[in-house]
């Protein structure tokens, strides 16, 4: 398979000022501009993107994988160690940048096309195309200001994703618009990828990464950790994001009109140590309501890692009412004995109305936990049932216990 | 090196920034682009009123013309600094107003301070083309010159985008950068015999002489401003049509080469970290 990107040995370096001063009085007097230290983002990092299909880089915040994605797009200027690029590049890092607010659509459209490297007859000839995906035809002369926030993220995707490149650079886009957007911005990728283009993400959505990507790339502040089928290596790195209880919430999939949304989330177990088969556990839900909600209600659920839901409750089934909520808020559910073992396990969590109908945030794929098996051991399967096993010889099985 | 391709966008989002520039700028204003006309009227009525009524300022007929107007004789000069003075000033802002575009898609930087010089640019032309109409009802013949005032247009405007570029980066590491410079501008522009002929440069170094005993090289200074240059060429051009001095000219190409030497030398060397600095 031939190469589409490749990454030899790129360093990046940043200043870290103690005294952030622009100023020139600062500079004289000091002689110098401001006092930096020198921060890695990227420490010689390299590997091939192969072409066609989609590649993710993943990380935790601040591994440098944001910056990676910008030396690729020539926004940001290695320091050691190149990048070389195979066809054409285009970037979808923000959603209408370069709009002019004053401007009409179709102004706009042609502007942002010709930053994204469009030549004029080139964007004529997708005029239409673009206008229909982002679904706004009536409002096209209208000036982008008027736009709402949905319309002008969905005109400048369309943009950006028409300009059709070789090589398509994603950061983090698919956080944005409605259900229905999101799924024909998946199928455009997908389209992406039987035309033979190559597609890099930049999430730290394990479930988006999980479910789009073909390889990942993963760094470690910086470095280079693994590359390699991300299946494997999302799943490597949830488990070791479990081993030291971290949560990502934000990750995912998302879903919802976002009245309320979920913070944190978090299982544990006795002590507040990681859960244990057969011993207590909580559920506890951070959740934070941007406007007033009255009686809003919290679920969480468990599910395998292949999807399949081994429970689910709600605060409504648990006959709490949460009265009006606004701003920051928990929850927690306690259960007397976790009836669960194994490892990577899925917490999903939801906030809805009173009628449970309508959602304001549903989180599934963002906490993963393993839970230790119960003392004495029971082997077969998820299920923890904490029985006893009993034994008769000779005519004990005659014993009332075990009539028949 | 660019490639073929990269050039040719480049030039599209040169266009498209520049119309982006241009279309932006007086909407929502009722006049609309009315505006670029009666901004430059207003300040021609200002100074003909204190310059050329209070202080009776006379720059004398224009030689072969005979044209004899204060008004046409300021607005020859007064259009150039204008174009300068906002292609220096927008230009300079060019890159700081633009971080969200800068840090989120890659183009070639320049071109972000060449379409704010070139929408100044085609302010200027309008301008000129109405001055141009108006100096032909006074009797100024000023058809034939037309072509060379276009050259001089360029060399101005290649002076303003090479200061440009070098005071854009400028501001990106120093943000004080922009109120310097919009100080600077009004001392060159009294510096620049605008709305004062150069002869009243030589008086003042005469009566120095002579009255104060100050040897004071007056009017060498202020030949070293290279816009006293453009306005006398212009002047020459459009006022008094006749060609203007060959050293005139040769400092008119002059200030503008080094200008985009050092602009383009600076910007090479800057504007890759410029992004991180925003």
């Amino acid at each position: 398979m031939s190469t589409a990107v490749e990454v030899q040995g790129v360093s990046k370096r940043f200043r870290v000022y103690h005294e952030r001063n622009q100023s020139l009085k600062a500079a004289v007097m000091r002689g110098r501009r401001a006092k930096f230290d020198d921060f890695w983002a990227l420490r010689d990092v390299g590997f091939d993107i192969p072409e066609g299909g989609t590649f993710g880089l993943m990380g935790e915040n601040g591994s440098g994988k944001s910056t990676l994605l910008k030396c690729i797009a020539r926004i940001l200027e290695p320091d050691a160690g190149g990048i070389t690029v195979h066809g054409s590049l285009g970037a979808l890092l923000e959603l209408g940048s370069g709009f002019h607010p004053e401007l009409s659509g179709r102004e706009n459209v042609y502007l942002n096309g010709s930053i994204l490297g469009l030549s004029r007859s080139a964007i004529d000839a997708r005029f239409e195309e673009i206008v229909d995906f982002a679904g706004i035809e009536r409002f096209i002369d209208q000036p982008v200001k008027n736009y709402s926030s949905g319309m002008y993220v969905r005109l400048g995707f369309s943009v950006a994703i028409n300009v059709e490149p070789d090589v398509l650079l994603v950061d983090e886009v698919l956080a944005v618009g409605d259900t229905a957007f999101q799924r024909k911005c998946l199928d455009k990728f997908a389209d992406y990828r039987r035309d033979g283009r190559t597609v890099i993400v930049v999430s730290h959505a394990m479930g988006t990464v999980r479910t789009l990507c073909d390889q990942v790339a993963w760094l470690e502040h910086g470095h280079l950790r693994d590359v390699g089928p991300a299946m494997e290596l999302v799943d490597t790195y949830l488990d070791e994001g479990n081993a030291t209880h971290e949560v990502m919430v934000g990750g995912g999939r998302r879903d919802g009109t976002g009245e309320i949304r979920v913070e944190d989330l978090r299982i544990t177990g006795p002590g507040g140590g990681p859960p244990v088969a057969g011993e207590p556990a909580e559920v506890t839900v951070w959740a934070r309501a941007h406007e007033r909600v009255v009686s809003p209600v919290v679920g969480v659920g468990i599910e395998t890692r292949e999807g399949f839901v081994l429970w689910g409750s709600n605060t409504k089934e648990g006959g709490v009412d949460l009265g009006t909520v606004e701003g920051p808020f928990a929850v927690t559910f306690r259960c007397p004995s976790l009836p669960v073992h194994g490892e990577s396990f899925d917490l999903l969590v939801s906030a809805t109305d009173s009628t449970t109908a309508h959602v304001h945030d549903f989180l599934r794929e963002v906490v993963r936990f393993d839970v230790e098996g119960p003392r004495p051991a029971e082997s077969g399967g998820p299920l923890v049932l904490l029985g006893r096993w009993d034994v008769a010889h000779g005519r004990e099985s005659e014993d009332p216990r075990f009539r028949r | 090196m660019l490639t073929r391709a990269e050039r040719r966008s480049a030039r599209e989002l040169f266009v498209n920034l520049t119309m982006r520039e241009v279309r932006g700028k007086y909407r929502r204003t009722v006049l609309g682009n009315f505006w670029s006309l009666l901004n430059p009227l207003a300040s021609m009525a200002i100074y003909t009123v204190v310059f050329g009524v209070l202080i009776r300022i006379n720059p004398g007929p224009g030689d072969p013309s005979g044209l004899d107007v204060f008004a046409l004789w300021l607005m020859t000069g007064l259009l150039a600094w204008n174009f300068l003075s906002a292609g220096v000033s927008q230009g300079m802002g060019a890159l700081v107003g633009n971080a969200g575009l800068l840090t989120k898609v890659y183009f070639p930087r320049w071109v972000l301070v060449a379409s704010t010089v070139s929408s100044a640019a085609i302010t200027y032309a309008i301008e000129l083309g109405v001055l141009a109409v108006v100096l032909l009802l006074f009797g100024s013949f000023v058809l034939p010159w037309l072509p060379m005032v276009l050259v001089v247009a360029i060399l101005l405007g290649l002076l303003g985008f090479g200061l440009g570029l070098t005071l854009s980066v400028l501001n990106v590491y120093f943000r004080d950068t922009q109120h310097f410079v919009a100080i600077g501008l009004q001392v060159w522009f009294y510096l620049t015999p605008i709305v004062y002929p150069l002869a009243l440069v030589r008086d003042a170094e005469e009566r120095l002489r002579t009255e104060e005993g100050l040897d004071l090289p007056l009017e060498e200074l202020f030949m070293l401003n290279p816009m006293t240059h453009f306005v006398a060429v212009l002047r020459n051009l459009l006022y008094d049509n006749r060609f203007p001095q060959a050293v005139d000219l040769l400092w008119c190409a002059g200030s503008a080469a080094v200008a985009m030497v050092v602009g383009v030398l600076v910007f090479r060397r800057f504007s890759h970290r410029v992004v991180e600095e925003l």
